[in-house]
C-alpha cells in the first residue's frame, strides 16, 4: 500500500512565539536589574534567617534554656583539671600576715584559673595596710601570692593610740605600747603622717641627739618640734628645719647648749634664736640669791644673741 | 520649532545617558518583522577623525550582546495599525532580546520605514559677525534656513545640515574656523506623518521603555548597505521591505533624498495567494522557496504542488509551473520598480555623479531582481548587505537586517542633525530675562 504522504509539507504555521503578558515582561525586567538580583539572593535570606532567629529567641523561656546550655558547656570546659588551682603560696610575708592576705583574698580551693580574678585579689591583698605590693601569678595548679611587706619606720601616736608607719608615711599596722618598739623614734601631731619623710630627714641630722630625743611633734600641721628629754624643746622652721637641727648641734658641740638649764630653743627665725631659760636659770639670770656658783659660771652670758657672737 | 528642538534634544540627552550606562536596545518596527538588537557600548567614545561638526559626531565601539526577532503584529505599511498587537510584539522581541543579552535595557533606538517621508531642502546663509566662523556662527545659519510650510500633522525626523558654503566656496564639510563673509548652508529635512510617530512612542512607552532615538528606516538601512565611496559619489539605496520600500539617496556621506513606495514584499504574497487561490503562508513559503522574476525554458519543467488543506483530492492535488508563479510576481516586481524610478526622477537622481543603486532588504532577495532592476533602474545596480558589526549573529546577517543593523551605526555614531547645535543667542526665548533687567531698570 503507497504512502498517501502529502507532497508539500504541511503549511508551516508561524513559529510560534507567544507575546509575554505585562506582569511576565515586568517580573523579567526587574528581575534583571542587578540591585533587585542581589537583594533577593542576598538579602532576602539574611532576613529570614535574621527573623527566624529572633522569633525563636523571643521566648524567655528559650533563651534562658539557651544561655543555660551556653553556660554548661563553658563551665564543663573550665572545670577542667588543667585549670585547677588548688593551693596558694604567700611568700615574702610573716606567718599572721599570710593568714590576713588569704583570709583577705577570699579564694576558695579548688577552683578554675579562668574563674580567677586576678586583679581583684591583687587589690584586696594590696588593700591590706602591711602589704606594699603584691604579685600574684597561677602556675602550674598552684597560686602564687609574693608580698612586699611594708618596713616601719616610725611610731606615731595620735588620739586614737599608737600606730607604726612607713618611710612614706603610710599606716603599717597598730601599736599596742610605746614599749613594743623602743627602737622606733615617734611622732606625733596633726598631720605627722603627711611629713614623715621631713621627719626622717630631721632624725637623721639629730642622730648625735639620738640618745636624748623623745620625739617629733608636728605644730600645726605646718612645722616640727623636736622634744628632748628634761623637758627641752626644740623649735624647728618650717622651711629648711634640716640645716636648723645642725646649727643646734653646732652650738650645743660649742657651747654645750642642751645640758644648760633650757626648756626651749627656738629656732625659728634662722637670723634669731631665742632661749627659754629654765627657772633655776633665771632665777640665777636675774641675779636672785639661791643661785649656786656653778649655774652662775654657767649663765655668764646673758642673751642668745650674745651666744652666737662667742666662738 | 522649538517644541521639536526641545524633544530631539531631550532624545538625545536620553542616548547620552544610555550610553553612560553602557546598554542601549535597537528596536526596527517593520511591516514583516520586529528586530530588537541589544547592544553594549565598550570603552570611551574614541574621537575618529569626524565628518561633521556638532558633538554628536563621535565613534563609539559597541558589540551586539541580545538578538531576537519576531513576526510583526498590527503593522502595515510600516505604520502601526493595531496598537495593542504590535506592543505585544516589541514586548515579545524586548524580552527575547533581554532574555539572550541577560541585562535589561531602558533606552531603545526605534525606527520605522512608513509614515509617508516627505524630502525638503533648506538654504540659508548670514553674514558673519567675525570674519572667522565660529560654532555659533554655525548656529546661526542653521536657524537662518528658511522652513517651508511641512503641513499640517506632520514632525521633522531628520534635518541634517548637508553642505556648507564661505563666500563662493561650497562644498565645505566643517566651515569653522574659516575667514570669510558670508557663511551659507545647505540643509536636509525630512518629514513625516507625526501621528505614526506618536502611535509607535506609545508603544514603546507601553514597555517600559524610554525613547532614546528616532530614525528613519530608509535612511538608517541607506547608512548600513552603502559603502564609503558610494555614499561619498552619489547613491541611491532601496529598502525592499515587507510593507514600504524605502528609497534614500546619499551625496557627500550625506542623506539628500528620502521617499518611501507604499509598495512591498507583502503585496507580492498577497498577488500569489489571490492568485493561486492559497492560504497567505503558504504564498509566502512558496514564494521565498520557489520565486523568481526572470523565466526560462527549464521553470515550465518544474512544478511546485500547492496543496491545500480542503479534503478534496482535486484541490488538494493542484500543481502549477514555476513558469505561472513568475508570472505572477514578476508584474508586481516591476510595478515596485517602476514606482521607485518614478520616484528617483523626481528627486533628480540623474544629475549624480554616480548612479550606483542598492537593492537591499527582504524582498530585494528575490532570485533574479538584480536583472530586473537594471532594465527598469539602469545598469549600476547591486545587491546589498548590511555591513558587518561586531557580535551579530548569523541569521541576522542578510539583507533583511539592513536597516536594523544601520540603527546600530546610526546609534553608534549619529550624524549631526540640526537640534545638535544650540540656539543662537538673538533667537532664544529671552523674554524672561529682559522682562528682568526692565524691572531692574523700572525700579532702580
Amino acid at each position: 500500500m503507497q504512502s498517501l504522504g502529502r507532497a508539500l509539507p504541511l503549511p508551516l504555521k508561524a513559529r510560534r512565539d507567544p507575546a509575554p503578558s505585562r506582569l511576565t515582561y515586568r517580573m523579567q525586567r526587574l528581575w534583571l536589574t542587578p540591585a533587585f538580583r542581589i537583594g533577593f539572593r542576598i538579602g532576602l535570606p539574611v532576613a529570614v534567617v535574621s527573623l527566624a532567629i529572633w522569633g525563636w529567641l523571643a521566648d524567655d523561656a528559650r533563651r534562658a534554656a539557651l544561655w543555660a546550655g551556653v553556660d554548661a558547656v563553658r563551665n564543663s570546659f573550665e572545670d577542667r583539671p588543667e585549670f585547677r588551682v588548688s593551693l596558694v603560696s604567700i611568700t615574702g610575708a610573716a606567718p599572721e600576715l599570710a593568714d590576713a592576705v588569704r583570709a583577705r583574698m577570699g579564694i576558695r580551693l579548688p577552683i578554675s584559673s579562668w574563674k580567677l580574678d586576678l586583679d581583684a585579689a591583687r587589690a584586696s591583698a594590696e588593700a591590706l595596710d602591711a602589704v606594699e605590693k603584691a604579685r600574684i601569678r597561677v602556675q602550674g595548679g598552684e597560686l602564687r601570692v609574693e608580698i612586699t611587706e611594708r618596713v616601719p619606720a616610725l611610731v606615731w601616736r595620735t588620739e586614737r593610740g599608737l600606730a607604726l608607719v612607713d618611710a612614706t608615711g603610710h599606716r603599717v599596722a597598730g601599736l599596742g605600747s610605746r614599749e613594743d618598739r623602743p627602737d622606733l623614734p615617734l611622732i606625733a601631731g596633726e598631720g605627722a603622717d603627711r611629713a614623715v619623710p621631713e621627719a626622717l630627714e630631721i632624725l637623721q641630722a639629730a642622730a648625735p641627739l639620738t640618745a636624748r630625743i623623745r620625739g617629733l611633734v608636728r605644730q600645726g600641721d605646718r612645722r616640727w618640734d623636736l622634744v628632748l628629754d628634761r623637758d627641752q624643746t626644740i623649735l624647728l622652721p618650717a622651711i629648711d628645719p634640716v640645716s636648723a637641727v645642725e646649727r643646734l648641734l653646732a652650738l650645743d658641740q660649742a657651747d654645750m647648749l642642751l645640758a644648760r638649764d633650757i626648756t626651749a630653743v627656738d629656732l625659728r627665725d634662722p637670723r634669731r634664736p631665742v632661749l627659754r631659760l629654765g627657772a633655776h636659770a633665771l632665777a640665777v639670770f636675774r641675779g636672785t640669791p639661791e643661785v649656786t656658783a656653778a649655774d652662775a659660771s654657767i649663765d655668764a652670758t646673758t642673751d642668745a644673741t650674745s651666744l652666737e657672737k662667742t666662738p | 520649532m522649538t517644541d521639536l528642538y526641545q524633544a530631539q534634544r531631550a532624545m538625545r540627552n536620553m542616548r547620552k545617558a544610555a550610553l553612560q550606562r553602557g546598554v542601549i536596545a535597537i528596536l526596527d518596527v517593520g511591516t514583516s518583522k520586529i528586530g530588537c538588537l541589544i547592544l553594549r557600548f565598550d570603552g570611551a567614545e574614541t574621537d575618529r577623525e569626524t565628518e561633521g561638526v556638532g558633538p554628536m559626531a563621535g565613534q563609539a565601539q559597541f558589540r551586539v550582546i541580545g538578538a531576537a526577532t519576531t513576526r510583526s503584529r498590527g503593522v502595515r505599511f510600516g505604520e502601526i495599525t493595531a496598537m495593542n498587537e504590535t506592543e505585544r510584539a516589541i514586548r515579545t522581541v524586548v524580552r527575547a532580546a533581554q532574555k539572550m543579552a541577560s541585562v535589561r535595557v531602558d533606552h531603545v533606538i526605534a525606527c520605522f520605514s512608513g509614515a509617508e517621508p516627505r524630502s525638503y531642502g533648506l538654504a540659508g546663509d548670514v553674514a558673519l559677525q567675525d570674519s572667522v566662523v565660529t560654532e555659533n556662527d554655525v548656529a546661526r545659519v542653521l536657524a537662518a534656513c528658511d522652513v517651508p510650510d511641512i503641513g499640517q500633522g506632520r514632525e521633522v525626523l531628520h534635518a541634517h545640515p548637508v553642505n556648507f558654503a564661505l563666500d563662493h566656496r561650497s562644498g565645505l564639510g566643517d566651515p569653522r574656523g574659516q575667514i570669510g563673509n558670508r557663511l551659507a548652508c545647505d540643509m536636509h529635512l525630512m518629514t513625516v506623518d507625526a501621528a505614526v510617530i506618536q502611535n509607535l512612542l506609545h508603544c514603546i512607552k507601553r514597555c517600559d521603555l524610554d525613547l532614546a532615538g528616532l530614525a528613519s528606516s530608509a535612511y538608517v538601512s541607506g547608512i548600513s548597505s552603502l559603502v564609503e565611496d558610494e555614499q561619498e559619489l552619489g547613491a541611491a539605496c532601496i529598502d525592499m521591505g515587507g510593507g514600504t520600500t524605502g528609497i534614500s539617496i546619499f551625496l557627500k556621506k550625506h542623506m539628500i533624498y528620502a521617499d518611501s513606495v507604499r509598495l512591498g514584499g507583502d503585496h507580492v504574497t498577497s498577488d500569489i495567494s489571490k492568485g493561486l487561490q492559497i492560504p497567505l503562508a503558504v504564498a509566502e513559503r512558496i514564494k521565498t522557496k520557489h520565486g523568481g522574476v526572470q523565466a526560462t525554458g527549464m521553470d515550465d519543467r518544474e512544478m511546485i504542488e500547492i496543496g491545500g488543506d480542503s479534503g478534496d483530492w482535486e484541490k488538494d492535488r493542484r500543481q502549477i509551473s514555476r513558469t505561472e508563479l513568475i508570472g505572477i510576481m514578476r508584474p508586481r516586481v516591476e510595478e515596485i520598480l517602476e514606482e521607485v524610478r518614478s520616484r528617483l526622477d523626481v528627486a533628480g537622481f540623474e544629475a549624480l555623479p554616480s548612479q550606483q543603486i542598492v537593492l537591499t532588504g527582504g524582498a530585494s532577495q528575490i532570485p533574479g531582481l538584480d536583472m530586473l532592476a537594471a532594465k527598469i533602474l539602469g545598469q549600476r545596480v547591486r545587491m546589498g548587505r548590511p555591513l558587518r558589526v561586531q557580535g551579530l549573529p548569523q541569521a541576522a546577517t542578510g539583507p533583511a537586517f539592513a536597516s536594523t543593523v544601520g540603527l546600530c551605526l546610526f546609534a553608534a555614531h549619529p550624524q549631526d542633525e540640526w537640534w545638535d547645535f544650540d540656539i543662537p543667542s538673538e533667537r532664544y526665548p529671552a523674554r524672561s530675562l529682559k522682562r528682568a533687567v526692565k524691572w531692574f531698570k523700572d525700579n532702580w
